[in-house]
């Protein structure tokens, strides 16, 4: 039954979305409240461009509610090396996303929900959104302190931030997004979006750090189910449409033409990575071996997520100049990746000298290597 | 007085994109002059300074955050031209112009001012020019559907061109397939609809309108020398494909490959095949499987390949050995290391399993679960992926029944594992009964193996396989 309605609902949308034409002169022209039945953060951020690239927004609104499986969200010109602990992200099997509009990075998981505002360029206004995020909550728990600051966040009795924002702006329309901490697992947010790498130089856009609390700490009665339905219940009054929620699916091709290979796009390589602007990594690390110590710097350039230029300092004959050429020259242009390091150091392994101690110094220069990426 | 004009407009700043038409509607009085002026000059349109437009929420500054484009590259009404972010919004800026970019007026994570100018275009003149016959250049808001067409729930004017031949020929706008940016109407997309509608490729109107070559196009319909008339014979139409070759650097897993493969060349290698009767084996696997899920292991067909490898390379250590790169020496590794070649998102690794000859079957299937879950979350490290001495490649999890595998040095032997198929054969009783076949490719270096060992040692594995209890005899 649930399946049937909300087939229909896809059904529908797909009509209004892809014969705009018809949709405009529809009795059904009004503003629309959507949910996506996906928890895939790429899949999402990719129903948010086709929105903004399709969507013909001049007489109608669109609020888009979603929530993703465990994910770090990047804005489009931020560094991730510089924003997450990516290494605890890959062992964790936490994806790594970049968003298409500005600001900080963010932690989400099921905890959490995600608003987005859509409307035309003339009409974007974030204040009001916020307002009317803030006056949802207080009308499903009057006693909560909720506010909105001039910087755009929501905070909960005047010190912990519940929600951030960022915006994107095409020519004609715009969305405005928000997070919702609801009940997110605060031990593993403060433990990814802690970046443990050093000797970072670049100017991408730094991340501002705030206290975070759940809304759910405040109030244990509240879901997020419960808040979701009241920021739609206040969105549909201000808008004077029904309370009425469609739901689709990001990953159906035909209600949403175009949809995949959006989602191809945020999840490749060339964006997530690729898009970072260019810094310079600047490492010096003391490596033991065997009854020494040795200091190593290395040097590197990246831009587009692909190094430049490489530069490894080591001790005198350390290990033959040959072989270091070679690994410094494998290494420019490739990806600043560990396994792409890994990859190119092994391959050169096997054509020098099987010599064992050679092997493991260049193991261990590698591994230290690794640890920058 | 109309290249007085064109004088004084580059030193005046324009935002309105309607100075365009101004320029139109004066080019038609003046053309004769307008096309005197073209001639003499190769690309002189006017230089406009597109400046930075309103955001929103009074917003004054932003920074500057990516350029899409370069000086000198052509962009068309509505191309990104830069990407600014101004306190946590990111704004796309699109071109109002159809033109060559000119100046950019920022550089990277500079602030930008808005009304300030962005970048300077250069108006392709001749672009903006109607053809000099009197031809009443229609005002926008009639015949709309030979004059604008739908773009992101816009109605958007369409270029002169093919607002003239929609004109001419009736055509609606809203019938023509654009393959232009965002399903724009170019040129020949209108002369792709007539030659369907008609079966034939009409050439250029007679006006003599110059158009500049479109930088992105490849297709250009065949025009006939006399432009006087329209060619009513029906042409076979030219097929015509218009995609482009790709040129990339090869880095990071590719260059491995390169480097590994192009290494392997200088091995002379022989190959051996044969095929392996795993009714036996299928059947000791499937008892085996639940047992090892137990204790939290997937038991696949690798770790009795692998072991019985192992066995093997115990009675023929050569193919456990390795020569130095003056062919002088070989080295027997005392250690069988022995490599499982495995296909990642991003290309080809080889993690090996250390000491198998003292793993037990258990053993190896576990640590093959742990590289082959570090291997799909791309997290090998140096260690699991050096110090190879054996590799075995599984092919057959993909398809296939022989192959040619390649050697990876420094070792001298692999072999490949091709699909286990379901095939008729006879027994000893001369009986034909259902077998579980797969088919092993082995490649060996001719230097220091000879065929005879190659062949002996794959007997002695085949045999392990087909009777698994054999095996029982020799695990150590």
């Amino acid at each position: 039954m649930v399946l049937q309605s909300s087939l229909k609902n896809c059904f529908q949308l797909s009509c209004i979305l892809r014969t705009p034409k018809a949709g405009f002169r529809s009795t059904t022209s009004g503003s629309l409240i959507i949910q996506s039945i996906s928890n895939d953060v790429y899949q999402n951020l990719a129903v948010e461009d086709w929105i903004h690239d399709h969507m013909n927004l001049e007489n109608r609104q669109v609020l888009f509610l979603w929530r993703n499986s465990p994910a770090v969200v990047i804005g489009r010109h931020q560094n991730p090396w510089q924003e997450c602990n990516l290494r605890l992200m890959r062992q964790k099997n936490i994806k790594l996303a970049r968003r298409r509009s500005g600001g900080g990075t963010v932690y989400h998981d099921l905890g959490n929900i995600n608003l987005t505002f859509f409307t035309t360029r003339k009409k974007y206004e974030r204040m009001e959104n916020l307002k009317l995020v803030v006056k949802a909550l207080k009308a499903l728990r009057p006693q909560l302190d909720v506010q909105v600051t001039d910087r755009y966040d929501i905070l909960l009795d005047r010190q912990y931030k519940i929600s951030g924002t960022a915006a994107k702006l095409g020519r004609t329309t715009a969305y405005h997004h928000c997070t919702l901490l609801c009940n997110t697992d605060k031990f593993v947010l403060s433990s990814v979006l802690k970046s443990p790498y050093k000797g970072l130089k670049s100017n991408a856009t730094p991340s501002v750090p705030a206290s975070v609390k759940n809304l759910f700490e405040e109030d244990p009665s509240l879901t997020w189910k419960m808040l979701l339905d009241a920021i739609a219940e206040e969105y549909a009054t201000q808008h004077q449409i029904d309370h009425h929620i469609t739901l689709i699916n990001p990953a159906d091709e035909t209600a949403l033409p175009g949809i995949n290979n959006k989602t191809k796009e945020l999840q490749s390589w060339e964006w997530v990575y690729g898009k970072t602007p260019k810094f310079s990594v600047s490492a010096c690390f003391h490596m033991a071996h065997k009854d020494s110590v040795l200091d190593v710097k290395v040097d590197m350039d990246v831009k587009h997520g692909r190094i430049e230029v490489c530069n490894i300092d080591l001790p005198e004959q350390w290990l033959p100049p040959a072989l270091c050429s070679e690994l410094v020259k494998s290494l420019t242009g490739s990806k600043f990746c560990p396994n792409e390091t890994t990859t190119l150091a092994t391959t050169l392994l096997r054509v020098c000298p099987q010599d064992h101690e050679l092997h493991r110094r260049c193991n261990l220069l590698c591994e230290n290597m690794m640890m920058l990426m | 007085v109309c290249i007085h004009r064109i004088r004084s407009c580059s030193s005046i700043r324009f935002i309105k994109s309607k100075y365009v038409c101004v320029f139109d509607k004066s080019a038609l009085k003046f053309s004769h002059q307008q096309r005197l002026f073209r001639t003499s000059a190769v690309s002189c349109g006017q230089i406009v300074q597109f400046k930075l437009s309103d955001i929103g929420e009074g917003i004054t500054e932003v920074t500057v955050k990516e350029w899409y484009i370069k000086e000198g590259d052509s962009v068309s009404q509505f191309d990104s031209i830069c990407e600014v972010q101004s306190d946590k919004a990111s704004v796309t800026i699109t071109s109002r112009y159809d033109g060559i970019i000119r100046k950019l007026h920022y550089n990277l994570d500079e602030i930008a001012y808005v009304g300030k100018p962005l970048v300077d275009i250069e108006i392709d003149a001749s672009k903006g020019v109607a053809p000099e016959e009197d031809v009443v250049e229609t005002p926008p808001m009639s015949h709309e559907e030979h004059t604008h067409q739908e773009i992101k729930g816009h109605k958007t004017l369409a270029t002169p061109a093919v607002r003239r031949l929609a004109m001419e020929n009736n055509i609606k706008l809203s019938e023509v397939v654009g393959t232009g940016k965002d399903n724009r109407i170019l040129k020949e997309d209108i002369l792709n609809y007539l030659a369907k509608q008609t079966g034939a490729i009409l050439p250029p109107s007679p006006k003599a309108e110059i158009i500049p070559p479109l930088p992105k196009s490849e297709t250009v319909p065949a025009a006939p020398k006399d432009k006087a008339r329209k060619i009513p014979v029906p042409v076979s139409r030219p097929i015509v494909f218009s995609g482009k070759d790709k040129t990339e650097p090869i880095t990071g897993f590719h260059k491995a490959m390169v480097k590994t493969m192009s290494a392997a060349l200088k091995i002379p290698h022989f190959g051996y095949c044969d095929e392996i009767d795993l009714t036996q084996l299928v059947q000791l696997r499937e008892e085996l499987k639940p047992l090892a899920q137990t204790r939290g292991v997937n038991l696949s067909f690798m770790p009795f390949f692998i072991k019985a490898a192992s066995l093997g390379l115990l009675q023929y250590p050569i193919l456990n050995a390795s020569l130095d790169e003056s062919c002088q020496n070989v080295t027997y590794k005392a250690s069988h290391n022995i490599g499982v070649a495995m296909d990642t998102e991003q290309g080809l690794i080889v993690p090996n399993v250390k000491n198998v000859q003292v793993c037990s079957v258990f053993e190896i299937a576990s640590e093959l679960n742990r590289l082959q879950s570090l291997g799909s979350a791309g997290q090998l490290g140096t260690n699991d992926l050096t110090g190879g001495t054996f590799t075995l490649s599984n092919i057959g999890t993909i398809g296939g029944t022989y192959a040619k595998p390649v050697i990876l040095p420094p070792e001298v032997a692999i072999g490949a594992l091709g699909k286990i198929q379901v095939l008729p054969r006879f027994n000893r009783k001369g009986e034909v009964f259902k077998a579980q076949i797969m088919n092993v490719s082995w490649s060996a270096d001719h230097r220091i193996i000879d065929g005879a060992t190659m062949a002996r040692f794959s007997n002695l594995w085949k045999s392990y396989l087909e009777n698994p209890a054999s095996m029982l005899l020799d695990l150590k």
